[in-house]
């Protein structure tokens, strides 16, 4: 720890722009990674997790009813690793949006839908029709696009 | 009618209350330490800002606007609204938060909103 901050440091004098140029950059990749990655996996098991709950009537009559069915809930492992997820999530997208553009964080976040698309593949084997693939190709030509732009172009108080 | 309020909300309140967390966060400033202790330590330090909390409210008008609308409509028909909360986040970006949006970066967004579109489309 102490060395990086020397090193930053160091940089500083020497190669101002393009080091922390770089570090940003790759900060900012690495966040939106653990968000597209950690959101759709958040919202599976969630869903996974509800799935074992199985189905809730719509009509709870009674409040006991109600704890009833909200115990359930929460003594379901999946539930809980679907809740670290997205807690995962929140706290990379507030991190990254500590330097970062919300212009650019937000449309960079749509690769998710790739991974949605995979994992939807991968591990449910459902069928993803060409149509959504040649939609997931269209966002990750425009995250491309909009990732070719300077991630902060707001100077930071 | 109703279905234009709740439409709105979802995009207006589920957008803005992303660029009030973000607002909040650029007042916190760059983090650049991220041991579990500093983390702890930004996440109390933005609790404490006041954008953070409109921005949490507004985005749970806009889940629970959300589950309004789906109680009354199919999924087909709402999920293409969130195409437009990327314009929507473009725009407050620029107006809200100062930010530089260039043409290469309308490109960009524009794409992922026919992409996300198509997505919609292709999924029902």
């Amino acid at each position: 720890m102490r060395e990086s901050r020397f090193t930053r440091g160091q940089a500083a004098t020497k190669l101002p722009k393009m080091t922390s140029h770089k570090r940003l950059h790759s900060k900012t990749y690495l966040l939106i990674l653990v968000m597209i990655i950690a959101g759709p996996l958040g919202n599976l098991m969630l869903g996974k997790g509800m799935k074992n709950v199985g189905k809730i009537t719509t009509e709870i009559s009674s409040p006991s009813e109600f704890v009833h069915v909200f115990v359930r809930i929460l003594s379901t492992g999946a539930i809980w690793m679907g809740i670290a997820s997205l807690l995962t999530f929140f706290v990379a997208y507030m991190l990254v949006l500590s330097w970062a553009d919300y212009s650019y964080v937000q449309p960079a976040s749509a690769m998710a839908y790739l991974v949605v698309a995979l994992l939807a593949t991968l591990l449910l084997g459902e069928v993803v029709s060409p149509l959504r693939w040649a939609g997931i190709a269209v966002i990750c030509l425009g995250v491309f696009v909009v990732g070719r732009t300077n991630p902060r172009t707001t100077e930071n108080p | 009618m109703l279905e234009v309020v709740f439409f709105s909300l979802i995009v207006l309140a589920g957008t803005g209350g992303e660029l009030c967390v973000s607002r909040a966060m650029k007042q916190i400033g760059e983090v650049h330490d991220f041991r579990p202790t500093a983390l702890i330590q930004v996440l109390v330090r933005a609790l404490q800002v006041k954008w953070m909390w409109i921005g949490i409210g507004l985005m749970t008008l806009g889940f629970f606007s959300l589950l309004a609308i789906l109680s009354f409509e199919n999924v087909s028909f709402v999920v293409p609204v969130t195409a437009l909360g990327y314009v929507a986040g473009a725009l407050g970006g620029r107006f809200f938060l100062g930010e530089r949006v260039n043409w290469r970066r309308w490109a960009g967004i524009l794409l992922v909103c026919v992409g996300v579109t198509l997505v919609v489309i292709g999924k029902s």
